[in-house]
């Protein structure tokens, strides 16, 4: 299914906690991001890709406009799914992640605005983000052209002339014909990535000192 | 559902695209051309009748056996998005880390390329061909001048970076806090814990039969040994991997252990292995490399002073001369978190036509390296099998021991799951070898990153090796680590000083390895 990015404007992080920043002691836990699409109109959702970074669980809301009449309104599509295992180790730490339309709770059709709830739990991480954020909708679908008549209509066959006794049955040959040939063009489209084995650049392997870039 | 689906597809793509480049491939392709002769291939039902003369004949189990073996050497393919060096380590602070090591080893290397006056390679004049040519069974003899070559690092070099690894997003105050680490790795890699532990070594449990156990001559044979010998012969009979790997999770018989290693690493001998292991020869002959007295001096200062190993120090020089010229080796680097050095054809610096990789295997050993290969000898005498086996072996398991990355079976979570595990279930001890200021694992380091070659008895050490094939995983060298201190512990209480824990450990070579690992993971109270 082809996808198609949504240019997005991601606002900057706002930290959720209680009390105030300034005099409290640990640091929060709970981070929000809002993405608008400011150029683009209510559209449907296929994917959501980004590189975490010590997030431990993601939360998603949208905005959606069920249809032109009723008001847009917050839907969770997704609730406190996890992104590390172990929210005090490094597993799941850096990794590049999707999420998929199948895998949220809602319907993504007509989505306007994005908001990600991101927690962390544990104390030990300084800061934790989720980074190269990007949306995707689905692309557009094969265009439908309209066939000539002899295409879409074709003439029913006429019956073959009776061939003499001997011969092999037409059909079955052609259907062999036909599977040989696939054989030979999966072999033509082939090619192996083996490599060749030398370390030398024509015969000569006289070096200077090693490089550091 | 649609992403397992297209997962699965993905995986099948990448291995197809690998195995197409291989020797099986080629073999296959001539099987299915000679069996078009035979009368039960028809024309009209080709695939078909192919498969299934491939079942027969026992092509397909040796597919089988090359997928299986791809399968536990590739890590799955990562997402889309992720660039190669995600594959390589995902964490970017390790990534960091691996690449200011690898900066000091180059200088290192450049600085002692320069004091001495030695180019880095040079090719051999005809004379100095024909002379090594004739000296290749006994380069042992050859006593070159090497007392102003130096190793380029040692282990306590590499553990000294590892206590400095620091996650820059992690909160490493300076005050005691419970964040910090008690051992001397400090990074919150996730590790088992004994409960995981047993679970994932559940065959080494007391009611599972084992070699190194019951085998030993007060246990009569009929018990467990000869039914597991039959189980093996069976196992080698159907030529099968995956069940080899599962059988040698309890130890190989040692008759059997050569050909059983063989099944798993996937390494058959067909005539073109022998051939390029002539072509890795015929390149050592050609190219002098200063990597070679580095490998060198490292076999006579390590290997030939052992006294089980010194008797293959020819066989160590065939093995490691032609595998640094093996440019096959690069391929694990697309997994592997190091990168291969890289130079510049003399004169042409800048021009990538004329940059090369060097060594060209991108490995450049270390002071010990030769005894990776060292009790490999004991299992293979033809110079080309042992050489397949050494290289499968080190591009599966050994090259994690000495690469910073945060895969489990690297040495970073090797150290941290030895010190969780003695922190967790030997406090008093830990505490007491922390207090006298002997961190166990400035003692216990060496004899990981060495896989415990050169520390133990060669048939226990063998059978140590039998389990980390047979689990695809380093993590038992940190178990048995931690199993010695535990057998020890009484001694190390005592102690008062790192030197003197140090002279407590320092002779392993009476250790029965299995017996020690079961009672550490099964019959330790906690």
């Amino acid at each position: 299914m082809s996808r198609v990015l949504v240019p997005c404007h991601v606002k900057g992080t706002v930290a959720l906690q209680v009390g105030d920043v300034r005099t409290s002691q640990g640091r929060p836990g709970v981070l929000v991001i809002d993405v608008t699409f400011p150029s683009v109109a209510p559209f449907e959702l296929q994917e959501i890709t980004f590189k975490n970074y010590y997030t431990a669980f993601l939360s998603i809301r949208v905005r959606h406009h069920p249809s032109a009449h009723t008001p847009a309104k917050w839907v969770t599509c997704l609730r406190d799914y996890c992104l590390m295992p172990d929210p005090h180790s490094e597993e799941g730490a850096q990794e590049y992640v999707s999420l998929f339309r199948h895998q949220m709770l809602c319907n993504m059709a007509r989505v306007s605005e994005l908001r990600l709830i991101l927690r962390q739990p544990s104390p030990l991480w300084l800061s934790f983000t989720v980074e190269e954020l990007q949306i995707y909708q689905q692309g557009p679908k094969s265009p439908s052209m309209t066939f000539p008549k002899w295409l879409s209509h074709p003439v029913p066959c006429e019956q073959p002339a009776l061939l003499c006794e001997g011969l092999p049955d037409p059909s079955r040959v052609s259907s062999e014909v036909q599977q040989m040939w696939a054989l030979t063009e999966m072999i033509r489209a082939s090619h192996t990535s083996a490599r060749i084995g030398r370390f030398d650049v024509d015969g000569c392997y006289d070096l200077n000192l090693l490089s550091y870039t | 559902m649609l992403q397992e689906e297209s997962d699965l597809s993905l995986i099948i793509a990448q291995i197809v695209q690998k195995l197409k480049g291989s020797n099986l491939y080629s073999q296959l392709e001539r099987q299915a051309w000679a069996s078009l002769q035979r009368p039960e291939i028809k024309l009209e039902s080709l695939k078909e009748d192919i498969k299934e003369f491939f079942k027969i004949s026992g092509w397909e189990k040796k597919l089988q056996n090359a997928v299986y073996s791809e399968l536990s050497v590739f890590p799955l393919p990562s997402h889309p998005a992720a660039p190669p060096e995600h594959l390589k380590e995902p964490l970017v602070y390790m990534r960091k880390a691996q690449g200011s090591w690898e900066k000091r080893i180059l200088k290192s290397l450049n600085s002692m390329c320069t004091e001495l006056s030695i180019p880095l390679a040079r090719k051999r004049p005809v004379g100095e061909q024909k002379e090594l040519l004739n000296k290749w069974n006994e380069m042992g003899t050859d006593e070159p001048d090497l007392s102003l070559f130096r190793p380029v690092y040692a282990p306590k070099d590499f553990l000294e970076v590892l206590i400095n690894l620091r996650n820059p997003n992690y909160e490493n105050g300076d005050s005691l806090s419970f964040r910090t680490h008690l051992g001397l790795i400090q990074v919150p890699l996730k590790v088992k814990d004994i409960p995981e532990l047993k679970e994932c070594f559940v065959e080494l449990g007391l009611n599972t039969g084992q070699l190194g156990i019951d085998d030993s001559t007060q246990v009569p044979p009929e018990l467990f040994e000869n039914e597991h010998v039959r189980i093996g012969q069976k196992v080698l009979a159907e030529q099968d991997s995956a069940a080899a790997q599962q059988y040698i999770r309890q130890g190989s018989p040692t008759a059997l252990r050569a050909e059983l290693w063989a099944l798993i690493l996937n390494i058959s001998s067909e005539p073109e292995d022998v051939l390029y292991y002539e072509q890795l020869k015929t390149n050592v002959i050609q190219h002098d490399l200063l990597v070679d007295s580095l490998i060198y001096k490292d076999v006579k200062l390590t290997a030939s002073n052992d006294d089980y190993y010194f008797v293959f120090e020819d066989y160590l020089y065939q093995v490691l001369l032609c595998f640094s010229r093996d440019t096959s080796v690069l391929s694990h680097f697309a997994y592997n978190s190091a990168s291969p050095p890289k130079s510049y054809i003399r004169g042409k610096l800048g021009l990538e036509e004329y940059a090369v990789f060097y060594p060209p295997n991108g490995v450049i050993p270390f002071h010990g390296f030769s005894m990776y290969v060292a009790p490999l000898c004991f299992l293979y005498h033809e110079p080309s099998k042992l050489y397949q086996i050494f290289r499968e072996m080190y591009v599966r398991f050994f090259f994690r021991l000495h690469s910073i990355s945060s895969h489990p079976s690297g040495i970073v979570s090797l150290c941290l799951l030895f010190e969780t595990l003695l922190q967790t279930y030997l406090p008093q001890l830990f505490y007491h070898l922390r207090e006298i200021g002997a961190q166990p694992l400035r003692i216990s380091f060496k004899w990981m990153v060495r896989a415990f070659s050169g520390y133990l008895a060669t048939d226990q050490l063998l059978l140590l090796w039998d389990r980390i094939l047979g689990y695809n995983s380093l993590e038992i060298l940190a178990v048995l680590a931690a199993a010695v201190f535990a057998f020890r512990a009484v001694n190390l209480m005592e102690v008062t000083s790192l030197a003197a824990a140090e002279a407590v450990l320092a002779d392993l070579s009476t250790l029965k390895v299995m017996p020690l690992l079961q009672i550490f993971l099964f019959a330790t109270v906690t």
